[in-house]
């Protein structure tokens, strides 16, 4: 049974069918990408499977459990975290309370015991605080483990994302254009980081627009084009399917 | 200086009596730490979290009512009519803080405010309990056989109040259940996606912070002796607020600074005479262009560390 199965699922806002009709299944322990040009329904994908979005049809189960319907606090929950396009940061935190609010469903949240600074809650909000620095190094944010969010240059944004997703243990983890506005290098380095993530047994879904990252890193591949898939397969078979090219490139290169 | 706020703030609360010349001034810095721990509880609310209230001097109400009407007209025990305040206090935000918190921005506000004024409202028309807008005496409080009176003894009640009040605030931002409600403040779909439930943490602080309005609603009555509605009154609800912003949102500090400034205020300005609401209207307007961020995390920038 796959991790995440998606069947017939479509959104429509008003008249525009952002997403149409789209089913994959993405296996565990994988790194799945999701390709398409602009405006071909990626995000809004994403914001569906992660509760953000109600979708208008369709079907979305993990581990074989129906998730349609459910916000995304409790998808949270259920092992499901995720990164943004346009960043998500809390700037009135620090660098380090946005990684240490990644785990908050693993933490006590009882508002009496935090008022008294219970021994126990302080210890595990004290080693929680230890292993949000580790994540930080883990992305390559050591530079940055006492600074407020809103210090960082843009690229350690980024990294600060994916270190909180982390935070939370996830076993599916959605990138929404994780190397979105980075330069060559640091567009080397998420991509080595994604690798590290997928091999510490986290499985993958990634929308991005770097082509070569993309056929780098992924096991499998989903072409969408107006909503709709154009393709599915391994980064050899999407290359070579004439309807990707000619959705990249325009019909008369195809 | 993070570190030594707190053994400075008991310092000065410990030494204060040993310069306060008459009880003029100790009614003035009774006022200023009462005010205070409204103040810190309604910075969680709106610093924090990010939310608004414009009416807290509602639930101030509900509470400086409950401890004199219960003992009054009933005969309840003061501490139960406090506790009783309370809880009604908290059981009422709670119920309406459902609707309320699907509101954002100006409609939180307005919804709010509308509360504050419904409650001033009752208040002032129950004239055979409260005995509207002439005002009500207030039974004294008495603890364990120990009837609180007179500035000296209440001074050290809402000084011990007011430190135990800070302590509780600082420890509950640097929490699990702090840190989720400065997310939610800082993006509410991060928080969201991270598992936070934005609907049950709005409101837990929302009837948290009513909650700590409420029990200084019923000291406060039992410490003046003599309560009119216009405590519940809007003005009141706003003046709270801008001490939050004056002394700066979402720090602790801040909250402590923004009362006793404003509370100090109107006091200084009295030589003004008729003028004085003029000129702390322009001190405000001031405040706002110059230090828009408030005054304790604007100073804290300004040198280094800070909250």
């Amino acid at each position: 049974m796959a991790l995440l199965e998606v069947k017939g699922l479509s959104k429509a806002f008003g008249g525009v069918l952002a997403v149409q009709d789209v089913g994959f299944a993405v296996e565990a322990g994988l790194v799945y990408s999701v390709i398409g040009p602009n405006g071909a329904g990626k995000t809004t994908l994403f914001n569906l499977i992660t509760g953000i979005y109600q979708p208008t049809g369709g079907e979305i189960s993990l581990d074989g459990c129906s998730i349609v319907g459910q916000p995304p606090h409790r998808l949270a929950g259920m092992g499901v975290a995720r990164t943004f396009q346009n960043l998500q940061i809390c700037m009135n935190m620090s660098a380090r309370e946005n990684v240490m609010v990644g785990a908050h469903l693993s933490l006590d949240r009882n508002l009496v015991k935090a008022m008294i600074r219970w021994p126990t809650l302080r210890r595990s909000d004290n080693a929680l605080s230890d292993r949000a620095g580790e994540l930080m190094c883990y992305v390559g944010l050591d530079s940055y483990l006492a600074s407020p969010a809103s210090a960082m240059p843009y690229g350690a944004l980024k990294r600060l994302e994916i270190a909180r997703a982390l935070a939370a243990r996830p076993k599916l983890l959605f990138l929404d254009e994780p190397a979105a506005g980075l330069n060559p290098k640091e567009t080397a380095e998420i991509d080595a980081l994604i690798r590290r993530i997928a091999d510490q047994g986290v499985t993958v879904v990634l929308v991005e627009h770097d082509m070569k990252m993309v056929m780098n890193i992924s096991d499998r591949i989903l072409v969408l084009d107006y909503g709709k898939k154009l393709a599915e397969g391994s980064a050899a078979e999407v290359r070579a399917n004439p309807a990707v090219v000619a959705a990249y490139l325009g019909a008369h290169h195809a | 200086m993070k570190r030594l706020a707190m053994p400075l703030l008991a310092l000065i609360l410990l030494l204060l009596p040993l310069v306060l010349p008459n009880m003029y001034y100790y009614d003035l810095v009774i006022r200023m730490t009462i005010n205070a721990v409204i103040v810190l509880g309604l910075n969680l609310l709106i610093g924090f979290a990010g939310q608004i209230s414009l009416g807290h001097a509602g639930f101030f109400g509900i509470g400086a009512y409950a401890s004199a009407v219960l003992p009054t007209h009933f005969g309840w025990h003061p501490v139960a009519a406090l506790l009783a305040g309370a809880v009604a206090t908290a059981l009422l935000a709670a119920l309406v803080a459902k609707p309320i918190f699907r509101l954002h921005g100006h409609y939180l506000a307005m919804a709010t405010l509308g509360l504050g004024i419904i409650i001033a409202i009752v208040i002032r028309n129950e004239t055979g309990y409260t005995g509207g807008p002439d005002g009500m005496a207030v039974p004294p409080l008495a603890i364990f056989g120990h009837e609180i009176s007179g500035e000296r003894e209440w001074y050290w009640v809402f000084a011990a109040n007011l430190l135990l009040s800070v302590w509780f605030c600082r420890n509950l931002m640097d929490s699990p259940f702090g840190r989720a409600l400065r997310a939610l403040h800082g993006s509410e779909v991060a928080a969201q996606v991270v598992g936070v439930d934005l609907a049950r943490y709005k409101m837990a602080i929302f009837v948290f912070s009513a909650f700590f309005a409420s029990i200084m609603g019923s000291l406060t009555a039992h410490y003046v002796g003599f309560i009119t509605p216009n405590v519940a009154d809007f003005f009141h609800s706003i003046e709270l607020v801008t001490m939050v912003v004056v002394g700066g949102m979402a720090s602790v500090f801040g909250s402590v600074v923004g009362a006793v400034l404003l509370t100090a205020l109107p006091q200084a300005l009295a030589a003004f005479d008729g003028w004085e609401t003029v000129a702390f209207g322009a001190i405000l307007m001031l405040f706002m262009i110059f230090l828009p961020r408030g005054l304790v995390p604007t100073l804290a920038a300004r040198f280094g560390r800070g909250e």
